[in-house]
């Protein structure tokens, strides 16, 4: 039990330094148009990594393909429809719960 | 590009900005509850949730644990899963005010869907919404992670209801309305395909924080 309070604990203070070496590094300088052009990307390169990594993120690591590619399609054409957002969610879960008892 | 807007939100609207995210955020903290109280008893996945407070980092860390693997390995999966917040914390840095310890404390508030909410497209970033829109999901992904721990037994298994789901659906929403044009559809496109590439071998947190060098394509000249 000691060992999952360290973990925890640890990871509480290594995430709280992580996000603030950015803030504390630059302070209040605004950036050059270049790193600004390069900052207005971070974002949609960064979800659409972590869509991809958490629709096929296996159990132990590595790639698994199942029944959140499904609900993650679902999502899109909701989207698509423009539903509103907590339908959206439902749509993603609902077939994916449906394929797993399917299947 | 888009216009450059230097009007800046009140913590108030931030927080409604940030209230559609309490229904996801709430049952992806659930299923995290649920997953989680077998592993590390009923005590220990509430405090991660208020004092992590970092998704992706708890369930790599969680899923270390459930392997059988030891605290050291736990806590490198859930730190390299956040090392994303690095660039992401140079990226909103200037939005951010005050003495140093001020401004380190406001990149406390630094989460995915703010990141997300508060990018205005043009680099900057509506230091209102960044702020205001993370106390509602902290509420919520603590609470959903007290109920995940304590409704476990009802709610059953959270993969059988889709839940691992949620988390995709929800981040393309959010990519959604990030694509305002051709530069950061490719930027999405490469971010994707980084990670692809790199998830097949590389550590949990590897993938994700190297989709974010995708945005180097700012540098091109348009």
């Amino acid at each position: 039990m000691t060992g999952i309070w360290l973990v925890v604990a640890v990871l509480c203070a290594g995430t709280v330094a992580i996000k603030a070496v950015g803030p504390l590094a630059l302070g209040g300088r605004r950036p050059s148009e270049r790193a600004l052009a390069v900052i207005a990307l971070v974002a949609p390169a960064l979800l659409a990594g972590l869509i991809v990594y958490e629709t096929f993120i296996g159990d132990g690591g590595g790639v698994r393909v199942d029944a959140r590619v499904v609900g993650l399609a679902a999502a899109l054409a909701a989207a698509a429809a423009r539903l509103p957002m907590l339908a959206v969610l439902l749509a993603a879960a609902a077939a994916t719960a449906l394929v797993r008892a399917v299947a | 590009m888009t216009q450059v807007s230097t009007t800046t939100s009140t913590l108030r609207q931030g927080v409604r900005a940030g209230l559609p995210l309490v229904a996801p955020t709430f049952a992806l903290g659930a299923s995290f509850g649920v997953l989680a109280e077998p592993v590390m008893g009923a005590a220990a996945p509430i405090v991660m949730s208020l004092v992590v407070f970092a998704g992706g980092a708890q369930f790599a860390a969680l899923s270390v644990l459930a392997a059988g693997g030891v605290a050291g390995s736990a806590i490198a999966a859930g730190l390299l899963m956040n090392t994303r917040f690095l660039p992401m914390g140079f990226a909103v840095a200037p939005a951010l005010s005050g003495p140093p310890i001020a401004r380190a404390a406001q990149g406390q508030a630094l989460v995915d869907a703010s990141f997300a909410l508060a990018n205005r497209g043009d680099g900057s970033f509506d230091r209102g919404v960044l702020l205001g829109a993370t106390l509602p999901q902290l509420v919520a992904w603590t609470t959903g992670t007290v109920a995940g721990v304590v409704g476990g037994g009802l709610l059953g298994d959270p993969q059988a209801l889709g839940l691992d789901a949620i988390f995709p659906a929800f981040y393309a929403l959010l990519l959604l309305e990030e694509i305002r044009g051709r530069r950061a559809a490719a930027a999405a496109v490469l971010g994707g395909a980084i990670v692809l590439a790199l998830m097949p071998f590389a550590p949990a947190g590897v993938p994700v924080l190297a989709a974010t060098a995708a945005a180097l394509i700012g540098l091109a000249r348009p």
